[in-house]
């Protein structure tokens, strides 16, 4: 089991370490000649207007709520799925029940979403 | 042993860049035939070097850095991007041996791991400084958030069936019993649609909808880090063909008792075809509008999810299915 461990500590050296070599080698190889024009924000080829960090619609952080109260959902829903079939014939049904009931509940949330039209992307 | 350890994920990097290079010739190729044309055929024989030309042009370009961009971010963003793509490779099992991590909780991993690359993508948005890179980045993270909950939800039933998250034991329970892709059909229909929403790949290809953000959030992106953001893209790829063919086609599993050709063969094969798969809807699907897009996930997608887990669940009590389950 440590050693799988250890593999994922490689993997993620390794998938760091590709883009800082290869970028560090690579300024070995390409030209460096800055221009001012060079460095102007690329807005189809006119001077760029305004600032771009700008504010956002609110429906990105709607989708971003929604997002993190069906992936806590997720959470709790995989250690049932995996141990279900245990629990299934130490607990019977029940654990099928209090599932439903869960998920309702977050159901009854999606539908009220649903109804104040905030799924719509406008 | 211990050199496997280390040398093994060394050697699975040059066979995922090589898959990577190849990948994106044999896109072309099989694009311009759905099309009737030629495809690259001018670099090497056959037209086999275009994509290791087009690396090497890469590599000589000057990295242009827009001077109102935040730097360390904008430096940063590829990296956050591309090492998540590499790292999942981690719990894939190819065959019963050849294997690099096998940890319990191996599908977790892979949704936990995989989801970071949204902030990468996000913050080369942002960091750009750019209209358009920043619209493509928002965008591109609202649809990786929302399809990434029909993706983890989709999976539940294989989970229930096979009574684990390690992948190696998920293929061993399709072995005794039928592949997942029958009893978890709809399971497999809704996790296909979110995994190629999930690698933004055609029709789900709005965050770099060319037409109307120029190329999305690495448009201000030249020579090797805009390779990076590619590679990462690509390496996703990779993964994702892998994992359908762990979670619904049995892996290395023979069918109908084919055994003598070996398990690694026959994971390629299966994994070959979701990857011609990812191509050949390239050529044939028209790009979805952007309501449609977040609709789809959130109306469609997810209830099919959830129910597919009650389903799962119901079918594990009837008498004749519940063997299938």
């Amino acid at each position: 089991m440590e050693k799988s461990y250890l593999s994922l500590a490689i993997f993620f050296l390794l998938g760091i370490a590709l883009p800082m070599v290869a970028l560090f080698f690579g300024r070995l190889l390409r030209p460096h000649r800055p221009l001012p024009e060079k460095a102007i924000t690329y807005e189809s080829g006119v001077d760029p207007t305004g600032d771009s960090w700008v504010q956002f619609h609110v429906r990105y952080y709607l989708f971003a709520l929604l997002f993190v109260i069906f992936d806590v959902e997720a959470v709790f829903l995989y250690p049932w799925a995996v141990s279900y079939d245990l629990l299934r014939t130490e607990m019977g049904l029940f654990i099928l029940v209090e599932m439903t009931i869960f998920v309702l509940f977050l159901l009854i949330g999606l539908i009220y979403a649903w109804k104040k039209k905030v799924l719509e992307w406008r | 042993m211990d050199f496997f350890v280390i040398l093994g994920p060394v050697v699975l990097l040059f066979i995922v860049l090589g898959f990577v290079t190849y990948a994106i010739f044999f896109e072309r190729k099989v694009i311009g035939w759905i099309q009737n044309r030629v495809g690259p055929n001018q670099v090497g024989p056959w037209g086999l070097l275009q994509t290791v030309a087009d690396v090497l042009k890469l590599l000589i370009k000057e990295d242009v850095i827009p001077q109102k961009a935040d730097v360390s971010l904008f430096k940063l963003a590829p990296i956050i991007a591309y090492t998540p793509a590499f790292a999942v490779l981690a719990v894939i099992p190819f065959t019963e041996s050849l294997k690099f991590a096998d940890i319990a909780v191996g599908l977790l991993y892979y949704m936990a791991v995989s989801s970071i690359t949204t902030i990468g993508i996000l913050l080369g948005g942002w960091a750009s400084n750019n209209k358009y890179a920043l619209l493509g980045g928002m965008r591109s993270a609202a649809q990786m958030i929302s399809y990434e909950i029909p993706l983890v939800l989709s999976v539940v039933g294989v989970a229930m069936s096979a009574g684990s998250l390690n992948l190696t034991e998920i293929v061993k329970a399709q072995q005794t019993g039928v592949w997942f892709v029958l009893p978890q059909f709809l399971g497999f229909i809704v996790f296909l649609i979110a995994a190629i929403a999930e690698l933004s790949r055609t029709p789900f290809d709005l965050p770099e909808a060319e037409s109307e953000l120029v190329a999305g959030y690495h448009t201000e992106y030249s020579g090797f880090r805009f390779a990076f953001f590619m590679l990462a893209e690509y390496t996703y790829i990779f993964a994702m063909a892998s994992l359908i063919t762990l979670l619904f086609f049995g892996g290395w599993s023979a069918p109908f008792g084919l055994t003598f050709i070996p398990p690694l063969i026959w994971f390629i094969f299966k994994f070959l075809f979701f990857v011609f798969f990812l191509f050949w809807l390239r050529a044939t699907m028209p790009r979805i509008r952007v309501d449609q897009l977040m609709e789809f996930a959130w109306k469609v997608l997810l209830p099919l999810a959830i129910l597919n887990i009650f389903l799962t669940a119901l079918f594990k009590e009837i008498p004749v299915l519940s063997q299938f389950y």
